[in-house]
């Protein structure tokens, strides 16, 4: 069998998978081009921080012997993909971006690692990330800069960027992130890839190195809505080893997929478009709003009156929540240990060594957030408008199954844009932020390019708490009616 | 001013572990010791990504505790982080419960110089525990830690201010300690650390409407020392105060070599722990069901076994209180009554036994009860032997003394050790004649009125006998052939 590697390639997760199983392609040949596509695009993009490829070759030869036997583990048994290095991946290194846990091996593997392997994908390595996934450029990540396979000075987004540009650089078939406040939303949208931050407690987050717990949420990326799906059937669903995961049984998503947007009703929030909001990006997603209504579905504006507090009510309990989480990383167990000579010095060092400086920030602005005698006024308050976000969803259900609008206010900015300026970044998730904190399931798919950039603009679907599937299914309808996107530049020149 | 001017003020933090096979947030075991860190895995190590997920069973044991003192069980209580860096604390922080405690009020009885009291109880709360650093172990001068503890369950049982003395605190902790024992939740060893306590001391002159400033102290790892350290304290307060100084909120630690507590940290080198909700654990939900379940399964506590005992067996309640301090004690003695008899005076006589010789040998070998060798039904066959005048007193006792030491059979042993009692009539009429026959002027003397001189013959006869002769035998026959 001879295919240009490109083609393999291109193929989507589902395509590789039924090429396996209809024995027109193996797992070796699947990892193999996806090998080498990774050795002939990553100098430039950056997706990878590590590629493993000895495992990934293991892995494919057990795939194929389980095809020859007609014992395939599921539909995706053999395909490549990656995962963020956010997710412990047992013998593999596994850094989460920071150098504080440069060469730190964990003896375990995420829940998310063992559902996918479980399921016989292919794990060919570790994906670029914001440190601790804190960013929304991939620009804070300690090991090497990650662009935007359209357009390799901008970036693709964050935190989990290497997941959306490893897609759209067709290096791997589909990737996992995670989604604290955009985080697979964003680079998503900005990389012209499908992803979805599942509803909080729809996927184990064991084994995730913990940003903020109470809104960390595991998710696929994928080039198309369908792969999306069908990642997210083999990571949902309940683990005793995460007690915030829901028992709740999990939808099969693939079942509803192509039944149309034909009376649904989307809500579209009037301030998700005020002010703020790229004229070329708010006209695709009105273009698709039209799209939907073609298609049957009826567009009601609703209001989310408190949104407009979403990224400070945000920016009180995520760095909160990281200044715990993040305390772990003393320097006494695992990782980096600076050779200090007394505890103190060694815990500063370290500390101070190991962490980048947007680590360091949200550390100590939820250091001071938690803080005797501000606890009131800032974190327990930043709890109460959270609570009202969530009623502003609950009250907008009411009259609408879906809430629709755009992802981002732009499409993918360049690179060193606003690395100067923090608040600048923050307001990348503006529009992300606020599922997150109503812990709702949210989407991002691709609606068209940019007209003066030509990058790719994101829609973004958010749902009732574990509605993933009309999310799914809504958001199939509108990829079925808008032309592909064509491959990414980087794409064109290397092939 | 004397010290008698001042009153003194305790409350008590005691920290109990739960007796569970596994930690608290992991499958690791909570056995005692074994090689450092052997009891450990990613969760309890605090690894990155790893998630606790609560033991069961430690809410079960949480919410029997409460039932058992008295709390309001909370129907809905909330885990929060304490956050502080510390080397045996590997998540740098700890999952404890802040602001809505798994229980809250209750109280334990207290009995002391004869009066009763009732110690109020502020709240009782599940956390975890750390580890321990080891020093002074490797030849390079640096440290280790030990994690074999971290994450064993605990309770804190917190008492309000309510104690006015070292022998009320004392009390409080036999008490407190009695009713775990016997609920099963905790082991009340204190050497081993899997009991143990914090006293918040503070003095104020008689009469004073307001506390004086308190002193956490710590470190106090036997009753011994929990009185030693407090005795200090309360010394030294009112030394300060009477001197015109001022006591100083601080946390001072229990030196067991010197007799005495200093400063560990003051006010302003106290941590602010950053509480907040623990957010990988959702709130922690029992329901009625659960409660009630657990309530109708609740033992008898001491304190209703004593006055059981005082009320349907006539015991004292120095008696009752001396068999209930410790479940297994007061088991076995339940178990020897319904195997000799329920009557007030067989109870009286097991019990004598119990606390007497019984605690005594259990003393001097130090052993638990699980590890006696004597059982309560070699105990009441002693007794019925006694009672049938097989065993003399001394017999007796020499029989339970090798009961303990060895077990077997009363009656193999009475007979192996020659033990049996002599009560055969022509036995002991014909050593009386001897006796009688070989003092003829101590008997002339007895028959002219010197009746003392029956303790004499009592003695020869029994001498005669190798101290086996029924004493009740001996003194008729006597009285007989001295003409009474």
């Amino acid at each position: 069998m001879s295919r240009a590697p490109s083609d393999l390639t291109a193929l989507s997760l589902r395509e590789a998978g039924a090429g396996i199983a209809a024995r027109a392609l193996s797992s070796r040949e699947l990892v193999e081009a996806s090998l080498a596509r990774i050795a002939a695009t990553d100098a430039k993009v950056g997706a990878f921080l590590a590629v493993a490829a000895d495992r990934a070759r293991a892995a494919a030869v057990a795939a194929d012997a389980r095809a020859a036997k007609g014992e395939r583990r599921s539909e995706i048994d053999g395909v490549p993909v990656a995962v963020k290095d956010l997710f412990a991946t047992k013998g593999l290194a596994t850094t989460a971006g920071s150098r504080i846990l440069e060469g730190f091996v964990p003896p375990y593997d995420a829940a998310v690692v063992e559902r996918l392997e479980g399921a016989g994908a292919v794990l060919v390595g570790k994906l670029n990330m914001d440190e601790f996934a804190m960013g929304s450029s991939n620009e804070n990540s300690a090991y090497r800069p990650c662009a935007n396979p359209w357009d390799l000075s901008r970036t693709p987004g964050g935190s989990s960027g290497g997941s959306a540009a490893a897609l759209a650089a067709r290096q791997v078939h589909g990737t996992l992130g995670t989604d604290t406040g955009g985080s697979i939303r964003l680079p998503a949208s900005f990389c012209g890839v499908v992803g979805v931050k599942p509803t909080y407690g729809r996927v184990s987050r064991y084994g995730v190195i913990a940003f903020a717990s109470s809104l960390d949420q595991v998710g696929p990326l994928a080039r198309t809505v369908e792969d999306a799906a069908l990642l997210l059937g083999k990571i949902a669903g309940h683990d005793p080893r995460d007690m915030t995961s829901s028992t709740r049984e999990v939808d099969d998503y693939l079942e509803t997929l192509e039944a149309g947007a034909r009376g649904l009703r989307l809500g579209i929030p009037r301030e998700w478009f005020q002010g703020g909001l790229d004229a070329g990006v708010e006209r695709s997603v009105r273009a698709a709003l039209a799209t939907y209504e073609k298609l049957g579905a009826k567009l009601v504006e609703i209001s989310l009156p408190h949104s407009k507090y979403g990224i400070a009510a945000y920016y009180l309990i995520a760095p909160a929540e990281a200044s715990s989480n993040l305390a772990r990383y003393d320097g006494v167990r695992f990782g980096l240990r600076a050779g200090a000579r007394g505890l103190r010095e060694t815990y500063a060092e370290t500390r101070e060594q190991g962490f980048g400086a947007e680590t360091k920030r949200r550390i100590m602005l939820g250091t001071y957030a938690l803080s005797s005698g501000y606890y009131d006024a800032y974190y327990l308050r930043a709890q109460k408008v959270r609570t009202l976000i969530r009623r502003d969803f609950d009250e907008a259900f009411r009259s609408c199954d879906v809430v629709a609008g755009p992802v981002a206010p732009s499409v993918a900015f360049r690179l060193g844009e606003r690395t100067r300026d923090p608040l600048q970044m923050y307001l990348a998730d503006v529009f992300t932020i606020t599922c997150n904190l109503a812990a709702l399931p949210g989407l991002s798919v691709p609606c068209g390019l940019h007209a003066e950039s030509g990058m790719p603009v994101g829609f973004q679907l958010v749902g009732r708490p574990f509605d993933e599937a009309t999310l799914l299914r809504a958001a199939r309808a509108l990829e079925r009616e808008l032309p592909p996107l064509p491959a990414p530049a980087l794409g064109a020149e290397v092939r | 001013m004397p010290a008698s001017d001042f009153q003194t003020v305790i409350g008590l933090e005691v920290h109990a572990q739960l007796l569970t096979r596994s930690k608290i947030f992991c499958g690791c075991s909570t056995e005692f010791g074994g090689e450092p860190n052997a009891h450990t895995c990613p969760v309890c190590l605090g690894f990155p990504g790893v998630l606790p997920a609560l033991n069961q069973r430690v809410v079960e044991l949480a919410v029997r505790t409460g039932l058992a003192l008295g709390s309001t069980i909370r129907r809905k209580s909330v885990f929060a982080r304490k956050n502080y860096f510390y080397p045996d604390l590997p998540k740098g922080y700890q999952i404890s419960q802040y602001e809505l405690p798994v229980c809250e009020g209750g109280g334990v009885d207290v009995t002391v110089g004869g009066v009763e009291r009732r110690i109020r109880l502020v709240r009782i709360h599940i956390e975890e525990d750390a580890g321990k650093n080891v020093h002074d172990v490797s030849p390079d001068g640096s440290s280790g830690v030990d994690l074999n503890r971290a994450g064993v369950p605990l309770l804190e049982i917190v008492s309000e201010p309510d104690l006015r003395s070292v022998d009320e605190a004392i009390e409080y902790l036999r008490s407190l300690r009695a009713i775990l024992m016997t609920l099963g939740v905790n082991d009340g060893n204190l050497q081993e650390g899997s009991f143990r306590c914090d006293a918040n001391v503070s003095v104020m002159r008689k009469g004073a409407e307001r506390y004086g400033t308190r002193c956490e102290i710590k470190n106090m790892n036997s009753f011994r020392f929990l009185r030693a350290a407090i005795d200090y304290e309360v010394r030294r307060q009112v030394e300060l105060v009477e001197g015109g100084g001022k006591v100083e909120q601080e946390t001072r630690l229990f030196d067991p070599d010197r007799g005495e507590t200093r400063s560990m940290r003051s006010k302003e080198e106290a941590h602010d722990y950053r509480y907040f909700p623990e957010p990988d654990l959702p709130p922690l939900v029992v329901d009625d069901a659960f409660v009630e379940r657990i309530r109708r399964e609740l033992p008898e506590l001491p304190r209703a076994r004593a006055r059981r005992y005082q009320d349907a067996l006539g015991l004292s309640a120095y008696d009752a209180g001396l068999l209930v301090a410790e479940r297994a004690v007061a088991e076995f003695f339940d178990a020897t009554l319904a195997a000799y008899g329920k009557s007030p005076e067989a109870a009286k006589r097991v019990a004598n036994w119990m606390n007497g010789e019984v605690a005594r040998l259990a003393n001097e070998r130090g052993e638990a009860p699980a590890a006696w060798k004597l059982t309560p039904a070699t105990l009441a066959a002693v007794l019925r032997l006694a009672d049938a005048g097989t065993l003399g007193g001394q017999g007796a006792k020499q029989v339970v003394e090798e009961l303990f030491a060895s077990g077997g059979e009363p009656e193999a042993i009475l007979r192996a050790k020659g033990l049996a009692q002599v009560s055969d009539e022509g036995a002991i009429e014909a050593a009386v004649e001897k006796v009688l026959a070989a003092s003829p002027a101590e008997v002339e003397r007895y028959r002219g009125g010197n009746k003392k001189l029956m303790g004499f013959f009592v003695g020869q006869v029994m001498k005669e006998l190798k101290g086996k002769g029924n004493p009740a035998v001996v003194n008729a026959l006597l009285g007989k052939k001295l003409g009474g």
